[in-house]
């Protein structure tokens, strides 16, 4: 038996409702859970229609992590060395770009076409990397 | 405590990220500084202990990179792509690529095929001639 999907990735943002403003206010993605669990706060996001994948909003910390380790954690997310780093497509780069220009998004990489496509790079508030793709068929 | 790491992290990122964005702009120290909203001298000792090497030999490197890329990847003259890159002149250009590569734009050129294509951002990252060894 082998596996079939990958529901559910993570990455690390420094405040979760900050994190919502971008993901969901800007970037367009829906909450999928936002539940109080006690000892953490479950924050899901999903693509619109896709709520078979859904991308976990965590913030570093005790008791998961020890204070200086998650110090760590976050002064490396703040210098762009953690490694988050979601990949996304769309139907039309250009027009995603322009929408996310006019929201402030902050832009790492202007669209540019390639073998495989028309991407662009975005970085969160956080310094996650984020890589909007409209790609080519393949094959 | 740690607070202010993260935003000066932050804010030197968002300066790195601008290098790496608008390389063939003619950028300078006091508009870097001006993105990450500090002195121009508290931004080069920053920038430097954040990320190990200076702001000027970030955008060096990241210039050269991308010209690498264009000598490779297109058929584009090297005088066009010295100032497409952002250098603003033709000797500069040689005299940086030969030091950071160890041959010239030309030489370089007639050695390398075309790579495999992968995602440009980890070109660029990974691409960019290093001297950290």
């Amino acid at each position: 038996m082998t596996m079939n999907a990958i529901s559910r990735s993570q990455i690390y943002v420094l405040d979760q409702d900050q994190a919502l403003d971008f993901y969901v206010g800007k970037l367009g993605l829906e909450v999928n859970t936002d539940q109080d669990l006690g000892f953490m706060r479950w924050l899901t996001v999903n693509l619109p229609g896709d709520p078979e994948r859904e991308i976990l909003l965590e913030k570093p910390g005790p008791p998961a992590l020890d204070p200086a380790t998650a110090e760590q954690v976050r002064e490396l997310l703040t210098k762009g060395a953690l490694g988050g780093y979601l990949f996304m497509t769309t139907d039309d780069a250009h027009k995603t770009y322009e929408d996310l220009v006019g929201k402030g998004v902050e832009i790492t990489d202007e669209p540019m076409e390639r073998p495989y496509g028309i991407d662009f790079g975005i970085r969160d508030p956080f310094g996650n990397r984020i890589r909007i793709g409209q790609m080519f068929p393949r094959g | 405590m740690s607070r202010a790491v993260e935003e000066s992290n932050r804010a030197m990122l968002r300066a790195r990220d601008a290098m790496d964005r608008a390389y063939a702009q003619p950028l300078d120290v006091p508009a870097l500084a001006r993105i990450a909203h500090v002195s121009e001298a508290h931004f080069i000792r920053t920038f430097r202990a954040t990320f190990g090497e200076t702001p000027h030999r970030y955008l060096q490197r990241r210039r050269v990179e991308r010209a690498m890329y264009l000598l490779v990847q297109t058929d584009r003259d090297v005088t066009d792509v010295c100032y497409a890159v952002g250098f603003g002149s033709l000797g500069t250009f040689s005299r940086t690529f030969k030091q950071i590569v160890g041959e010239s734009p030309t030489e370089y050129r007639r050695r390398r095929a075309p790579s495999v294509a992968v995602p440009s951002c980890f070109t660029k990252a990974w691409t960019r001639p290093s001297s950290f060894g």
